[in-house]
């Protein structure tokens, strides 16, 4: 996994509440057996024109076509952003598209923990707080950036303006040092195999 | 210390408490289905991770696949049959278990994962589908994952999971003749928000808990994750352990005594209440649609879409309005009389054999509105056998609905199909987002009933008392 440590970029404002994942990415639009190729469906209800159920290019009304966004690497949502269908082919498509964070005032639960597993931080602040970064950070895209820091847990928008934010330990160390959850827990092999051997003896049936 | 139902079970699968505030719980059951098996499964091969315990593993064929009578590997979506066929190379490789296309098992992993004894009170499960939760319903505290975390659960048995809150809701009180669980459930959401239950793991208990069969308790837990709860759970019973006995993996024997002994023990202590408690008094609950594209948007069917401009949460108004325009719905019309184009009974959240009773109970006798679309799809070729047997499938066929072959189906355009564009149906299914029907689809929740009550009148209705009692 990509570590995350800081990260400065151009912030796209998406501010609906409830984003779920069929939103961020339809059921149609996971063609393959892979976590790769998923980009192209991100946001497609949205980002494409269709005409009898076909794709007829890029809707210029949606936020991700416009230019000025190009490089979005920050999302900034509403409330509950990731809700729905635990797909984590929603968290493959934004990390290809190129986010590396998305700031909401929550998120769903299971959203939240593929993102961290990802590399995508997943940023809780208030809504007035990204109501401002969306004030700043589309006053002039491009240069507005917006920086975020994992070591010290803060947002950093208009001059002055620090938003800090909490995240679980364990989420912040795995993403820090870009973590294998699973090398993690394998270190843990031994406890887990004597706490088996305890649990198959007071709950067998639990054991096929 | 007296403790909860979620503590026992939570402590008798405790393994460690990290260092970094998280705990590693052991996990009894994987359920994987062919959307995510070939991924998972693939991605762990070239890791050089196998899995821990196959025999704790499961694979359902539902999400991709096709469910028009006669089907084999393909289906309508491009590339669907990649994803049949990677996942049952996938699972043979590992010596998974697979409900394959053609298994008599074969079915929607959270209706099979019942049927088939895999989940029992007091076992914890996950799924990479967030409606595991369905299991909470006979005491399993069962829950939806991702794909890396599926591998983590393969790979080590276990999970990092930091431990959620609690959240206890009281049902009391006398439900009405022809209200279903979903109506309790959309009710609910729709009183206390799409977000009520953030986090928390939701025990339902309560006398109205009490006076519930055991599908319907799957009903109420399986939408819990649109109370967007990390899990639902109801304290397993003599009912719920009479429904997991001789299941083909329930235990046997002296094992069944010491498991069901077990699982007597597992009920809340007294005194042991943690967390938020909500109390619902049933007999305020009526049959119940969605107007909008939350769950939360849920009214009486006798009721009216409501006015945005009467709600007071800023955010809350801005979601309604683009709600009422997705909708094509004005405030202030009557709910009844919404004209539909389509009617869906499916989906883990109602398609057992109980809700297809109730829904057949309707429309037996009486043909849908006419041009209307009708589709059942049972929730596995088992209760497919079932109804058959009870003579429910020339009901629905007779009354002009087709009658399909088990899977995910139109809950979400699993096997490449939609509804077409614009139209707008009633569904027994679980979520009413955006295009998850299909682009531009319209999707109403309600219960079986009501949906069959709907696809006579061509409208949204209510069926009568008698009807769906």
């Amino acid at each position: 996994m990509k570590p995350f440590v800081a990260h400065s970029g151009v912030a796209l404002p998406l501010l609906r509440v409830n984003i779920d994942t069929d939103a961020i990415i339809p059921s149609r639009e996971m063609r393959r057996v892979s976590k790769r190729g998923l980009s192209q469906g991100l946001f497609a209800n949205w980002r494409y024109c269709y005409e009898r159920g076909e794709k007829r290019g890029d809707n210029p009304d949606f936020i991700l076509n416009q230019p000025d966004y190009a490089a979005a690497s920050i999302l900034l949502a509403g409330d509950n952003f990731g809700c729905g269908s635990s797909r984590e082919h929603a968290v493959w498509a934004l990390v290809e598209y190129g986010f590396r964070a998305v700031i909401a005032p929550s998120f769903g639960a299971i959203f939240y923990n593929n993102a961290a597993r990802n590399g995508l931080l997943p940023v809780r602040l208030p809504a007035s707080a990204i109501a401002a970064l969306a004030d700043y950070a589309s006053a002039a895209p491009a240069a507005n950036h917006i920086a975020i820091n994992l070591k010290d847990g803060t947002v950093r928008g208009p001059a002055g303006a620090a938003f800090h934010f909490d995240i679980e330990p364990a989420h912040r160390e795995m993403l820090l040092g870009g973590l294998d959850a699973i090398d993690m827990t394998l270190k843990h092999r031994d406890q887990i195999e004597a706490f088996q051997r305890q649990d198959q003896a007071v709950r067998p049936w639990a054991y096929l | 210390m007296p403790r909860t139902l979620f503590e026992k079970i939570w402590d008798d699968h405790l393994i460690a408490d990290l260092d970094d505030g998280a705990s590693l719980l052991r996990i009894d059951r994987v359920f994987l289905h062919e959307r995510a098996a070939g991924i998972a499964l693939n991605s762990m091969e070239e890791a050089g991770r196998p899995a821990r315990n196959v025999r704790h593993v499961f694979c359902a064929m539902d999400h991709v696949i096709d469910t028009l009578p006669g089907r084999g590997d393909a289906t309508a979506m491009p590339g669907g049959e990649q994803f049949v066929r990677s996942a049952r190379r996938a699972a043979r490789r590992a010596g998974i278990t697979l409900f394959d296309i053609n298994d008599p098992r074969q079915g929607i992993s959270h209706v099979v994962a019942a049927e088939q004894g895999i989940a029992l009170p007091g076992l914890t499960m996950v799924c990479p589908d967030s409606h595991a939760c369905t299991l909470g319903g006979l005491g399993a505290l069962a829950w939806g994952i991702g794909s890396s975390e599926c591998e983590h659960a393969l790979a080590t048995e276990t999970l990092r999971v930091t431990k959620p809150k609690q959240l206890t809701v009281q049902l009391f009180g006398e439900l009405a003749p022809g209200v279903a669980a979903k109506d309790i459930i959309l009710h609910l959401i729709g009183k206390h928000t799409a977000a009520g239950a953030a986090g928390r793991v939701v025990e339902f208990c309560g006398p109205g808990v009490q006076g519930l069969p055991p599908e319907a308790r799957m009903t109420l837990c399986n939408m819990a994750v649109e109370f967007s709860a990390f899990s639902a759970l109801i304290a397993p019973d003599a009912v719920a352990i009479e429904y997991v006995r001789d299941r083909p993996y329930a235990p046997q024997g002296d094992q069944w005594e010491r498991a069901a002994h077990h699982w007597r023990r597992l009920a809340t202590d007294a005194g042991a209440r943690h967390g938020q408690t909500l109390r619902l008094d049933l007999a305020e609950v009526e049959p119940t649609v969605t107007w909008g594209t939350s769950p939360q948007h849920a009214i009486s069917l006798s009721g009216a879409v409501p006015d945005p401009d009467r709600e007071r949460d800023a955010d809350a108004r801005q979601a309604m309005r683009r709600a009422l325009e997705y909708m094509g719905l004005k405030a202030g019309t009557a709910i009844n009389t919404v004209p539909i184009d389509a009617a869906f009974i499916g989906s883990c959240t109602n398609s057992r054999l109980s809700d297809l009773r109730a829904a057949a109970q309707v429309l037996k006798g009486n043909r849908v509105a006419r041009g209307l679309k009708a589709i059942c799809v049972p929730g596995s070729s088992q209760v497919k056998r079932e109804a058959e047997r009870e003579g429910l499938d020339q009901i629905f066929v007779d009354a002009g609905f087709e009658w399909r072959e088990s899977g995910c189906s139109l809950c979400f355009s699993a096997g490449g199909e939609s509804f077409a564009e614009g139209q707008r149906v009633i569904t027994s299914t679980n979520r009413n987002f955006e295009g998850r029907q299909g682009r531009g689809v319209r999707s109403h929740l309600a219960s079986p009933a009501t949906v069959a009550a709907s696809a006579l009148a061509g409208r949204i209705a209510a069926a009568s008392v008698a009807e769906a009692a």
